[in-house]
């Protein structure tokens, strides 16, 4: 797991990992450079405003006069009411910048994992992968554009309001600028330690995370074991850890803000000073001491996003690095320019060159061994499997029963050898022809947020509703559906968690029907579902069956017997092989699965119950 | 500790900030001093504009011109005006200094509150009956411990100890500009209803629009997340193209959700900077005409629009509070939700009468979830027999356990249950289940060591006698194959372990506890015959004293109890020895056949 924890990034600026994202950004670059034309403006009229205020007092205030007013509180307005527009545009601009470019790479992230391999989906937890696809991108759309407005402002205020200054007063200005090193300084160094800080305590807070589920989930256990006050002790220790972590974080940031401020007051007061000074005995004017004093507190803010910015940059390669990392991954299974040539790729399949599969699948000198094994699991395998057999794959959880399955449904290709389907190796025909042949019902049947309807119109995207209706009557799915409420179109909750194990496994079951398919893998259920959809459950498998070539990873007795070939998987490699009579009388590892799936039967069958 | 949750959500938030009072004392005292500094320094700049460089006389405030004179009177400032510097140094210096204090103190209690909550629902989470686990979802209960305390700590992080500054700065703006000229004042304060008014309508509508947000994130995350989870139907159903159409579809809405969001949010920080400006602007334009009238000094003028400015923001933040506050009351009442389940609680005159293992059933009947499970279920055991449990899958085996350990618990007037002759009603939970062992079919075991995992009961426990109790479930020799032995973190973090495995470490583990009563509810299903043989060997010598209660589908295991007990829909159907039971000819009779003819199948076959 250590590979997938969020590892810090304390490396320089490089220009090379932005490069990677020049792709994404090119497209907005018209907008983006609308956004800085719209910050200049925005900074120019900020910097002007200082100065529209020492004239007003130069000219109206100290003098006491009140002729030419109207004109220039005209401008005033006329500046302030360009002000509010240029706002209004630079935000909604940069966030819809900061969006597109967030989908683009959300779409980009996406579109590649659909590409990629079961290796790389069996290796990698879920939750990284949801990480890379939205925070990581957000975090990256986020920064290019706001980033971009920040700096740009930043630059020009700053690099405006010096020369304004210099113009008017350059002792004044001298000592205004005094004020930027040191802010510079305070504002790089605690925003280095709050960036280290902040990331031991976002640490700490998964770990809080993961302690409280722990608790939750353990709740049972810990009851019976009577040591609730010993779990709780050690969450307490994790929660104290994050307190006292997110307090130093407070403290560095109460020090940091009044501090800079402080920095800041300080440029005023010598300011004041200085220019007061100058007012007196140089006889420099009234407003532009005030000039002077506005300029001297504001420079602050400026400075502070530079310096943020720049941390950011550095900060949010980390981002980028992680998702090109994953979009450079190369899925393990491709199929051949060849291939794609004449039978297209996923996405754009030329099905008009597709010929129809039949459904004889052939194992020949199969060697095979999990691209994160450490040593082969099929070695020499040969099965020739007749298209309409059945054949029913036995063993205990976390045998490795889905080898064979995964080999035939080409989501892994043999180390060595080959898989023939229809006597022609898999490989010469896309990966697409053969998954539309294909019909899956898993163990822990996966559902899509939606309704019933669309979750079995997945199988076929263009049945109609009565097509569809059919399917779930063929695997008397209906029954079950009409209790539902909206029946067909009643929602199924996220992964299909608003239906019970034997309700979603009937609807998969439906999918599968209305695919069609030559070659159908199924894998039983453990769960215990009630006697009634259980028995449903058997009648749909059978009809699935039928006709077509089967691979049934089995729990069950009553389809074990009936395969024409059982398998026996024992700690990932198959042990044993033939019909059920044969291996019952070889008394081996299928008799002791079988016997014990008996007596349990047995008494299911004295007993009943649900 | 228990936080008033009956109080309501602001004394259960109140309470969890309990020892902060004195911190919080400090904060707003803090605050008061930074703003009166804070408002000092313009009023430095004004008398140093106005009467060290100016030539206006001072006149008020009184202590200010005695201030003055012992400084030597303003001719004296005028050739030393450093001194003014110094001031407004001094004040910068006082405004950080209690700024730090406002922020220090008042901050570190959200994480005081955020600390005390996440412990209280964990705590509280723990006590809670069984029952309430069973009838709640987990990442339901995680999000609430979880986020919504975080939205708590944000809102007192952010936005609460923020709100007693901007209270402060407000009446003292108020206090401060009325006291210099009235006119200027309501000039001043012109456009800040407008300000006020356009911030709460604006916060009110954009609220709307991040929900909106949030369920279009939510939708397009959980598409993702199904896809990812579901890649083998994807690939199997080779839908790759409509996957990519639909996510596409769902980014796109969350996009235009958020542009529009930019576009209003464009709106409301162009409209607020414009009016703002145009405050700003009204301020100027009055203050012209009051010079021009000699109504007004230059000093006082540039501190009107000093003040003026430093309220404005503030103000446009109110808003903004306000709907932090509405997310934070509602998280509050989240959490509180969780509070105000009821926990387990045992009597004041709850008894601990040593218990030996005698056990006894007493007409007991118990329904869940409106099914009766069990019916008039009577039967004893005594410390050192054996009593095996035979019933299909909701035949009431479960609830048995559960009642026998009290995770329910049955109520009055539907027969007894008793421990060494003490209604376990009686008896405080917590000592009960210290002496009731329980094994299950799927263990949960804890992301820590197996040392520690095995040694939960005894934390003391030395290696030695964690490893007899492992030599016993026989995984002994499986823990020492790992490369960290018996410090092998179990989990995700750590070693996956097999269900046998897994099985077997929670076998030890209840080995090594001793309780007096030991219950293995299909304990071993996973777990091959000839283990199983030599673990129930083993066990015999271990658990010579113990109470035993075994269920299971075998009667391979089932026949060598002392008694075995057949449970059909909740009801005792037979109980006996197996010599009886079998003589009895009835349902063990016939199970015991049906497992023994998978040798008959083979015999036909010959």
């Amino acid at each position: 797991m250590s590979y997938y924890e969020e590892f810090d990034y304390n490396k320089p600026m490089s220009l090379k990992v932005w490069a990677k994202m020049l792709p994404f950004i090119k497209p907005h670059g018209k907008q983006l450079a609308y956004c800085a034309a719209l910050m200049t403006a925005v900074a120019g009229i900020d910097i002007a405003m200082p100065l529209l205020l020492g004239h007003a007092i130069d000219n109206y205030i100290t003098p006491r006069v009140s002729d030419g007013i109207w004109p220039f509180l005209a401008v005033v307005t006329v500046m302030v009411i360009l002000q509010g527009v240029g706002v209004k545009l630079f935000v909604s601009t940069a966030l819809k910048v900061e969006m597109k470019i967030g989908r683009d790479l959300r779409d980009t992230v996406f579109t590649h994992l659909q590409k990629l391999s079961f290796s790389y989906y069996n290796q990698t937890p879920v939750g990284y992968m949801m990480a890379r696809t939205h925070s990581d991108t957000s975090r990256i759309g986020e920064l290019v554009a706001w980033g971009m407005v920040d700096f740009a402002w930043s630059l020009i205020y700053c690099l405006g309001a010096i020369v304004a200054m210099f113009i008017y007063d350059w002792r004044l200005a001298l000592i205004v600028c005094a004020t930027i090193p040191p802010l510079a300084l305070i504002t790089w160094f605690f925003q280095k330690k709050i960036l280290v800080i902040n990331r031991a305590v976002r640490k700490l807070n998964s770990k809080m995370t993961g302690a409280m589920n722990e608790g939750i989930t353990g709740a049972r256990t810990t009851k019976v074991l009577v040591t609730e006050e010993q779990s709780l002790k050690e969450f307490s220790a994790v929660t104290g850890d994050l307190k006292r972590r997110a307090t130093r974080m407070i403290f560095m940031r109460s020090v940091f803000l009044p501090l800079v401020l402080f920095v800041g007051s300080l440029a005023t007061a010598f300011v004041l000073g200085y220019g007061g000074y100058e007012v007196m005995f140089l006889g420099v004017e009234l407003g532009v001491l005030t000039i002077f004093v506005q300029y001297a507190g504001s420079f602050f803010d400026p400075v502070q996003n530079i310096a943020n910015i720049l941390t950011e940059f550095v900060s949010t390669q980390a981002n980028i690095e992680r998702v090109t990392g994953m979009l450079e991954q190369t899925p393990d299974i491709t199929d051949t320019p060849g291939v794609i040539e004449k039978y297209g790729d996923s996405f754009s399949p030329k099905r008009e060159n597709w010929e129809p599969l039949i459904g004889e699948v052939e194992f020949k000198d199969v060697t095979f061994m999990y691209p994160d094994g450490k040593e082969n699991v099929l070695e020499h395998f040969n099965l020739k499997v007749p298209a309409g057999s059945y054949i029913a794959i036995v063993g205990e959880t976390g045998a490795g029963k889905s080898t064979l399955v995964n080999l035939v449904c080409r989501f892994f290709e043999p180390t060595q050898g080959q898989v023939l389907i229809d006597g022609r190796d898999c490989r010469e025909r896309s990966q697409l022809w053969l998954h539309s042949a294909l019909g899956y019902v898993l163990q822990s049947p996966h559902l899509f947020s939606g309704t019933v309807r669309e979750n079995i119109r997945y199988g076929r995207l263009d049945a109609t509703d009565e097509e569809v209706e059919a399917a779930a009557k063929i695997v008397s799915a209906d029954k079950i559906i009409a209790k539902l409420e909206g029946g067909f179109d009643a929602l199924v909750g996220e992964g299909g968690d608003r239906l019970s194990t034997g309700e979603k496994q009937l609807i998969s079951f439906a999918r599968a029907v209305l695919a069609d398919p030559r070659i159908f893998v199924l894998d039983e259920a453990t769960s215990s579902v009630d006697t009634e959809t259980e028995l449903l459950i058997q009648s749909a498998s059978a009809h699935l069956l039928r006709g077509r070539t089967s691979f049934v990873i089995a729990h069950r007795l009553s389809t074990i017997r009936t395969a024409d070939l059982i398998l026996v998987v024992k700690d990932g490699k198959i042990t044993e092989r033939g019909t059920h009579k044969q291996l019952l009388r070889a008394k081996g590892h299928y008799y002791e699965l079988y016997t014990r799936q008996f007596e349990e039967d047995a008494e299911k069958t004295v007993l009943g119950g649900a | 500790m228990d936080l008033p949750w009956e109080k309501g959500r602001f004394a259960m938030l109140a309470a969890a900030a309990k020892g902060r009072r004195l911190r919080f004392a400090v904060s707003c005292a803090a605050t008061l001093l930074n703003v009166f500094f804070y408002f000092v320094s313009p009023q430095i700049i004004r008398v140093t504009i106005d009467s060290i460089i100016g030539l206006q006389a001072i006149e008020k405030p009184r202590a200010l011109v005695a201030l003055i004179d012992a400084l030597g009177g303003v001719q004296a400032l005028r050739d030393n005006l450093w001194i003014c510097v110094t001031a407004l140094v001094a004040a910068a210096v006082l405004t950080g200094v209690f700024n730090f204090l406002r922020r220090y103190y008042g901050l570190e209690i959200s994480e005081h509150v955020a600390q005390n909550l996440r412990n209280q629902c964990y705590k509280h989470i723990q006590q809670l009956p069984w029952e309430w686990h069973v009838g709640s979802q987990t990442g339901d209960i995680i999000q609430r411990c979880t986020s919504d305390v975080d939205t708590i700590r944000n809102f007192i992080h952010n936005h609460f100890i923020e709100l007693l500054r901007i209270i402060a700065v407000f009446a003292a703006s108020l206090a401060v500009m009325f006291s210099m000229d009235v006119f200027m004042s309501l000039m001043s304060l012109a456009l800040i209803p407008v300000i006020l008014l356009f911030s709460f309508i604006y916060f009110k509508r954009i609220v709307v629009q991040f929900g909106k947000a949030d369920e279009a994130e939510g939708d397009m995350q959980a598409c993702t997340q199904e896809n990812y989870t579901g890649v083998r139907v994807v690939r199997a159903f080779g839908r790759e193209r409509f996957e990519v159409d639909r996510f596409k579809g769902k980014t796109q809405k969350y996009t235009d959700i958020w542009v529009g969001i930019g576009k209003m949010l464009g709106n409301f920080w162009g409209i607020g900077d414009a009016v703002t400006g145009l405050q700003l602007a009204i301020v100027v334009g009055a203050g012209v005409f009051r010079c021009a009238a000699g109504d007004l000094t230059p000093g006082t003028f540039f501190a009107f629009y000093t003040y003026c400015n430093m309220m404005i923001w503030p103000v446009r933040q109110l808003g903004r509070i306000i709907s932090e506050f509405s997310k934070a009351a509602v998280s509050a009442g989240r959490i509180r939700d969780i509070l105000s389940a009821k926990p387990e609680r045992d009597p004041e005159d709850a008894v601990s009468p040593e218990i030996k293992g005698e056990i006894a059933f007493e007409n007991v009947s118990f329904s869940y979830g409106g099914n009766t499970v069990l019916k008039n279920l009577s039967f004893t055991l005594k410390p050192g027999k054996t009593l095996a449990v035979l019933g299909a899958t909701g035949s009431g085996k479960s609830s048995l356990v559960h009642l026998l350990s009290r995770l329910y618990d049955l109520p009055e007037g539907s027969g007894r249950i008793t421990a060494d002759g003490v209604d376990i009603r009686d008896i405080s939970r917590a000592h009960l289940r210290k002496s009731v062992g329980l094994c299950l079919q799927e263990p949960f075991l804890f992301s820590k060591t197996i040392r520690e995992n095995i040694a939960a009961t005894r934390p003391d426990a030395s290696l030695e006698d964690v490893r007899a109790a492992a030599r016993t479930a026989c995984i002994d020799e499986a823990i020492t194959s790992f490369a960290d032995g018996y410090d092998t973190i179990v989990g995700e973090r750590g070693v996956t372990l097999s269900g046998g495995q897994k099985q077997r470490v929670a076998m030890a583990r209840m080995l090594l506890a001793g309780t007096p009563i030991m219950v293995f509810d299909d304990s071993l299903s996973a777990v091959d015959t000839e283990t199983d043989a030599r673990i129930r060997a083993a066990l015999k010598t271990r658990t010579k004293d113990a109470a035993v209660v075994i269920i299971s589908h075998r009667t391979s295991t089932l026949m060598q109890a002392d008694e075995i007990l057949v449970l059909r829909d909740g009801e005792a159907k037979e109980l006996g020895t197996h010599a009886e039971l079998m003589a009895l000819g009835g349902d063990y009779r016939k199970i015991f056949d049906l497992q023994g003819s998978v040798a008959d199948e083979l015999e036909e076959d010959a």
